[in-house]
């Protein structure tokens, strides 16, 4: 009895161990540290250029597809205004989609980021959506055209 | 006297009534029991309650539910906690236990399989039938204990899952296995669960619909015990086979069904599941700011 008591115990304290721990790790994890914003934020935008060059020959197969953009529109709504802001001018979350460094990208670096996400700085990976959905998307994406002003207070997590 | 599970559903609603101002669309998994590598999107709760009927033969049926707030901590780290009670027809209604789990993506690409890792601390009683997964020699006559005396076994329980999933032509294959440790000096327990799925449509529609065949996911799950430490295998277990399906409303609503059949004669003939979910997007922020935090 007493050996089965001192075992939920153990379990008690390991699991407050590992709570604390966890907590404390988040609570880095999420600390905005980084001040110097604009930097930092061109350092998000080279998360584009990593795509490899295999990715990035890649052509849209919904380029000529007129209904691609209107659907594109739909997903976008549903999964990445919260943090792209619902123009896609960025959010406190994540950067804003209108800028050069992504309008400029080719289709295929776009659906790769699309594809893998960029985990370790919060964007989470997207290929639970269906390869055709993640086309649709980069064809709204690259259908909105470049804003160039700061519109965003996006201050981007160390990696 | 208002049904425990009642209670349970008006907790979970009032949470989504709360902060549901703002969904998100996840395109849920139809998994019932097998994980696959999408971990929740970070900041968004993703609230979730389901249910489990079951027939006992030899005895009296249940239904088990269990609610799930499910949290995306960051882009690789999930964090989920259960609450889980169950009603035997003819007995009783009793809150069986909680457990708290947490899923880890430790490579920071797609692959073609992509390893999640997986820690739970479960702390239930005896009589616990929510059946979240199976493992050593879990059987279906292990049910028919009585309420009043299977809620007196109390279970402390770190539950390990190594979880492998890969996605291909909308295909998604998955496959996890399980170790389980009672902390009260029982063996090691093993089970394990496959699951493939595939929405009906990969291609979305221009139009926002409800009813669009690429809101529906449809597949099949099967899973079993492995035995333990000291006889590893199939002998004793209990085994099913449950196709599974969803349906994501662009709402931000999720329901999921699920018909599974046993596939031996240790296991429930049939079992009947179903659930519902909402995600909430941006939970975290929003309760940064009523706490005056700024993200």
């Amino acid at each position: 009895m007493k050996g089965a008591w001192k075992g939920q115990m153990k379990a008690c304290v390991g699991a407050l161990c590992i709570s604390a721990t966890l907590a404390a790790w988040s609570a880095l994890a999420s600390q905005d540290v980084d001040k110097s914003a604009r930097s930092a934020k061109s350092s998000v935008y080279s998360e584009i250029e990593k795509a490899p060059e295999k990715a990035r020959a890649k052509r849209n197969p919904f380029e000529q597809n007129p209904d691609a953009v209107a659907a594109g529109k739909n997903l976008f709504e549903q999964h990445c205004a919260e943090c792209h802001g619902e123009s896609a001018l960025g959010g406190k979350k994540a950067p804003s989609l209108r800028a050069i460094e992504v309008q400029s990208a080719p289709p295929g670096a776009v659906f790769w980021i699309l594809t893998n996400g960029v985990v370790r700085r919060g964007m989470p990976v997207w290929s639970k959506l269906p390869e055709p959905q993640r086309w649709q998307l980069v064809s709204y994406i690259k259908s909105l055209g470049v804003v160039s002003s700061e519109a965003v207070d996006y201050v981007p997590k160390k990696p | 006297m208002i049904a425990r599970h009642t209670l349970l559903l008006t907790f979970v609603f009032s949470l989504v009534g709360l902060f549901a101002s703002s969904s998100a669309r996840g395109q849920e998994s139809p998994y019932f029991v097998t994980y696959d590598h999408y971990l929740e999107e970070p900041g968004n709760l993703e609230v979730e309650y389901f249910s489990t009927f079951g027939p006992q033969h030899g005895g009296n049926d249940f239904h088990a539910f269990w609610a799930e707030l499910e949290y995306g901590a960051t882009a690789w780290w999930t964090t989920e906690l259960y609450l889980d009670g169950q009603t035997t027809f003819g007995d009783s209604t009793l809150f069986t236990g909680v457990r708290w789990e947490n899923r880890f993506r430790p490579l920071k690409h797609e692959h073609v399989i992509n390893p999640v890792l997986y820690v739970e601390y479960v702390n239930k009683n005896g009589a616990d039938k929510i059946l979240r997964e199976v493992e050593g020699h879990d059987v279906a006559s292990d049910f028919l204990t009585p309420n009043a005396v299977a809620r007196k076994e109390h279970v402390h329980e770190l539950e390990f899952k190594l979880i492998l999933s890969s996605t291909f032509k909308g295909w998604n294959v998955s496959e996890n296995m399980i170790a389980a440790k009672n902390l009260s000096n029982e063996p090691w327990e093993f089970g394990y669960t496959l699951g493939t799925s595939r929405p009906l449509k990969l291609a979305a529609s221009a139009k926002r619909c409800s009813f669009c065949p690429q809101n529906f996911t449809a597949g099949i799950e099967m899973y079993g015990g492995l035995g333990d430490r000291h006889s590893f295998g199939l002998k004793d277990t209990s085994q099913y086979v449950a196709p599974v399906a969803a349906w994501n409303l662009p709402s931000g609503w999720t329901f999921h069904v699920s018909p599974g059949f046993g596939l031996n004669s240790n296991s429930h003939g049939f079992l009947l599941r179903w659930g519902l979910s909402y995600e909430i997007a941006g939970f975290g922020e929003r309760v940064s700011h009523l706490f005056g935090r700024d993200r």
